[in-house]
């Protein structure tokens, strides 16, 4: 914090689509017949000049290209997106760009021209290395796709990474090690491991109502978890988030900052944003229908459906929920600054005595309130007793 | 108005089972004789609270004065007295019957006599009344008449041979009932001359009023400004104001002998107004006062505590509103080590404990935590002396107490023939003696004596449920029995849980510790640690259960667009963390507790 520049800003971009909904998926995604990439790009754009002009002039530490599938965009309008994000926030360091891709033909044969266009982070979604899984999750790529997309990503990224799905039905640990060391073998620098969960409003969740999936108990999800950790260690890789993995220094910079709570700007249909407006914390939400956003948009310069201003108890909590996620936990100043209250105030000394006592909390040697391997397995049970 | 001859009133109360249309017929009746125009018609008239309309039960005597010119070229003054339907108001019901001379008793065509019905005829048997059966619905294709009539000769022992047939639905037959009054009750008795003496039938807290007295005059007169006293408190208060119920209230100059009205005299609540009392002048005062006063006793306890301690205040002025009203019901604080501040409140029985719950529950809109019923106990200690015991977890040490007694219920249970190996092997169950079982066509009456706390613990929604809702059952209160009681404490990670501690036969302590505990697991989530659950007689554990320490409860994926989501999830448990009630590091949710009422295995 000794550089005298504003704090860079982190910038999302929602690309809504998808050639097919995957059956566990709850995000804000959407299959169309048709895509009006030009008048989507213009959205976009228009909306990128909407928040520059109201957050002002600061670096962009980050810019990430999330969905839906972003991988279906022509390397084209991504370069457009990313002259524009550099010209609005402009900084002397290269931000890092990221976009997420998906292993089928069709993107496989882009990823050279996102890099041409100025991405340099893929971040691939191969969700697991076993056609049968594959098929479970919907998905429309096979194993070998998988570790064709691996191997490229490597040979055209410095850094890449990639997500799998594991406590999937049935999955044994032996099974699971085996998967995650191929995927690893591959040498990326960042991995993001999700467990299953069943999503409300998801085809998954009504199959699991009928008795047609059963997931692991939670002993079994232990286990896996334990087995992760294990594996990524063996190849470089460590903890710094629940579900994320990296080789030191290659963290996701986007991604930290959602975790440390600094600024983020969310454009496109659905996105999220957390940037202060006239001085104040502000939560920033756009219209979640493609259609809908892109209509606002052209009608009035931004497709923002809500904004709420954040006051310090809120933005503790955000704060307290994203920071102890991390393995670095929360440094105490930071949070004085950024919530608005100091941490003490924000938690509840009994509950935090007693979470310390029993090894699932602990300040760490630089002066941080952090979650142990332990603690950050039930940071959902933690959380509701520790936070005032 | 008030100057009827004796000879031209009849006192009357209806006696019925619910459904079998005590309220329809009274709302005929009323209809008949002008007393509401069709406009003022609400459906069941006399069930004022809201609880009374929905259950079909009546909590609160009512009256209603009718005027209704007779086939013999007279008018007559009939006076309805709308009694309480349910045993656990036995007192008043014996009361309200005290007030009247005779009886209407209404059973359904089609269904026939119930054990309720059986209860409440043989009181006004006892109350001297004249009874004249109505067979209702009657009209229903479903009706046997005549099957019925021999059910309430053979069961009743009362002729029906000229029972009324009517429909109360559509009014056949009211203007038969309206003769039937007239023709076969007896007018009241009373000297006008005589010292005032009025019988207290009830009495209720009014907004405006204060409290109103329902009254039956039997000697003498009550009238606007005269001096009365209560003759069991020996209070004197001056008369505002006499009436009568058309049932809009209407103030009269004075009532006679054989009248039944209502007084007001500045009284602010009704524990001052016991039911039952008399009421006389207080300068020409009665020397007796009328037969049959008691003062009226809880025989159930229970704790309730506001799920969020900050409504502590707000339940004891809510207690205090509801006391107002129903002098039958007691309060006291007391604290728990388990659920903090609340109150030990006794009941007439377990409907009464329900309604008091339920109007806690929405006409103050409280949330509650209610501990598992408990009867009153008398502990004789090895010195000799006698205490009762509200609550179990008050229970003095074992080598202090030289014997205990409980108290029993006589209870009569009408079931068909189906089901009547099911109610058989429930009464057994919960130590039930049998005194009687009789056969009336293909029902079955059986009456059994039976310890009440075995039939505070979910007696009836078992016994409707093992009959499919068929049987019918009713009780009466029959003394106290030395018993072999034990204590049964409920540890949580090794500390007793003051709340769920109860009281059960030796013979049924290690069966229902052990049901708690496995009831308790299901209950209580997983958590951060480790939970024991025992339940144990003294030192000694009778039953155990672990549920084990939460190892992972974290949210997979949380990024940017999760925040405020989640935030927002993390409100909600937080608010949902005030129905927690913590012990040590173990959170119990109020589910918990309410289960423990619900506890055969």
């Amino acid at each position: 914090m000794s550089n005298p520049s504003p704090e860079p800003v982190a910038l999302y971009v929602h690309w809504p689509f998808c050639l097919a909904r995957c059956p566990y998926c709850d995000f804000n995604a959407h299959v169309r017949e048709r895509l009006d990439e030009p008048r989507y790009r213009s959205a976009i754009l228009a909306e990128l000049a909407f928040e520059a002009a109201r957050i002002g002039p600061r670096p962009l530490g980050s810019l990430f290209f999330g969905g839906g599938t972003p991988s279906l965009m022509s390397p084209d309008t991504v370069g457009a997106i990313i002259a524009a994000a550099k010209a609005a926030f402009p900084g002397a360091e290269e931000p890092e760009i990221t976009l997420e891709a998906n292993p089928t033909s069709v993107e496989l044969g882009r990823l050279a021209g996102f890099r041409d266009a100025g991405v340099n982070r893929i971040s691939l979604g191969i969700q697991a290395l076993d056609d049968t899984a594959l098929a479970f999750l919907g998905r429309k790529h096979t194993a070998e796709q998988a570790l064709a997309a691996l191997a490229q990503a490597r040979s055209l990224f410095r850094r890449a990474s990639f997500d799998l799905i594991y406590a999937r039905p049935g999955q044994s640990v032996t099974a699971w090690r085996d998967e995650v060391r191929r995927a690893l073998g591959f040498g990326l620098d960042h991995l993001s491991l999700y467990q299953l969960t069943i999503e409300p409003g998801t085809p998954f969740e009504r199959a699991h109502a009928r008795g047609e999936i059963a997931l692991p108990d939670e002993a079994e999800q232990a286990a896996l978890y334990a087995a992760t950790v294990e594996e990524a260690a063996k190849a470089g890789l460590s903890p710094y988030e629940v579900s994320n993995y990296a080789r030191p220094g290659d963290e996701s910079r986007h991604n930290l900052a959602y975790w440390s709570y600094a600024d983020y700007a969310g454009i496109g249909p659905g996105a999220h944003g957390r940037i202060p407006l006239a001085g104040v914390p502000t939560a920033t939400v756009r219209i979640r229908a493609p259609e809908a956003w892109m209509e606002a948009v052209e009608r009035r310069g931004h497709g923002v459906r809500e904004e709420e201003a954040l006051p310090p108890e809120a933005r503790a909590r955000e704060m307290l929920l994203m920071g102890l996620r991390l393995t670095r936990g929360i440094d105490p100043a930071r949070f004085a600054a950024r919530a608005g209250m100091p941490l003490e105030d924000a938690l509840e000394p009994r509950a935090l005595a007693q979470a310390i006592g029993e090894g699932w909390l602990a300040w760490t040697r630089h002066g941080a309130l952090a979650a142990t391997a332990a603690g950050r397995l039930r940071l959902d049970a933690l959380l509701p007793v520790l936070v005032r | 108005m008030t100057d009827t001859p004796l000879s031209r009133i009849r006192n009357f109360s209806i006696i019925a089972h619910i459904d079998h249309g005590k309220s329809t017929l009274a709302d005929r009746l009323i209809q008949a004789c002008g007393g509401l125009t069709d406009r003022e018609m609400k459906d069941q008239v006399l069930d004022n609270m809201e609880i009374e309309r929905e259950r079909g039960i009546t909590i609160k005597a009512q009256t209603v004065r009718l005027t209704y010119p007779a086939k013999d070229g007279q008018t007559y003054v009939l006076n309805l007295m709308d009694t309480p339907g349910h045993v656990d108001f036995a007192y008043e019901v014996s009361r309200s019957l005290a007030a009247c001379e005779g009886s209407l008793l209404v059973v359904d065509a089609s269904q026939g006599v119930e054990a309720q019905t059986l209860a409440n005829v043989y009181q006004a048997i006892d109350a001297g009344h004249e009874i004249v059966p109505v067979l209702n619905k009657i009209d229903l294709p479903a009706a046997e008449p005549d099957r019925v009539k021999a059910q309430i000769e053979d069961v009743i022992g009362l002729p029906a041979d000229d029972a009324v047939m009517i429909s109360a639905k559509t009014g056949l037959g009211i203007g038969d009932v309206l003769e039937a009054l007239v023709t076969r009750l007896p007018p009241p008795q009373g000297e006008a001359e005589a010292p005032t003496k009025a019988l207290l039938v009830d009495s209720w807290y009014d907004a405006y009023l204060g409290v109103v007295i329902l009254v039956r005059v039997k000697d003498g007169r009550l009238k606007r400004g005269q001096r009365i006293r209560f003759m069991s408190s020996g209070a004197v208060h001056p008369v505002e104001a006499v009436g009568v119920f058309t049932p809009k209230m209407v103030t009269v100059e004075s009532l006679g002998p054989g009248e039944m009205g209502y007084i007001t005299a500045g009284i602010k609540t009704v524990a001052d107004c016991n039911v039952g009392d008399t009421i006389t002048d207080d300068r020409t005062a009665a020397t007796e006062p009328l037969p049959g006063f008691k003062p009226s006793i809880p025989v159930v306890w229970c704790g309730l505590y506001p799920t969020d301690a900050d409504d502590f205040e707000k339940l004891r002025e809510s207690l205090g509103k509801l006391r107002l009203n129903d002098a039958s019901f007691h309060y006291e604080p007391e604290t728990s080590a388990a659920l903090g501040f609340g109150f030990r409140c006794g009941f007439l029985g377990l409907l009464h404990l329900e309604i008091i719950q339920e109007r806690l529950q929405r006409e103050f809109d409280l949330d509650l935590i209610a501990t598992a019923p408990s009867v009153v106990y008398r502990i004789h200690s090895t010195k000799g002396d006698v205490t009762e015991l509200h609550n179990p977890a008050d229970m003095p040490d074992p080598s202090t107490i030289d014997h205990i007694e409980e108290p029993w219920i006589k209870a009569t249970i009408f079931v068909p023939d189906d089901y009547l190996g099911n109610i058989l092997a429930l009464c057994n169950e919960r130590r039930g003696q049998q005194v009687d079982l009789t056969y009336v066509g293909n029902r079955a009456m059986a009456v059994y004596r039976l310890p009440l706390n075995e039939v505070v613990f979910d007696f009836y929604d078992r016994l409707k449920s093992i009959s499919r809702g068929y049987a019918s059952f009713d009780y009466a209160m029959d003394g106290y029995a030395d018993s072999e009681l034990v204590k049964i404490s409920i540890l949580v990670n090794g500390d007793p849980v003051d709340a769920l501690a109860f009281i059960a036969h030796r013979s049924q302590a290690e069966k229902r510790g052990r049901a708690i505990c496995e009831k308790l697991k299901e209950l209580i989530p997983k958590q951060l640690f480790k939970i024991a659950i025992q339940a144990s007689i003294g030192s000694r554990i009778i039953a155990r259960e672990t549920i084990g320490a939460l190892s992972k409860d974290v949210t997979a994926k949380c990024y940017g667009g999760d925040i405020t989501r989640k935030r927002k999830l993390l409100e909600k448990q937080k608010e949902g963390k005030k129905r927690m009630r913590q012990f040590g590091k173990v959170e119990i949710p109020q589910t918990a507790f309410l289960a423990a009422l619900k506890m055969d295995a």
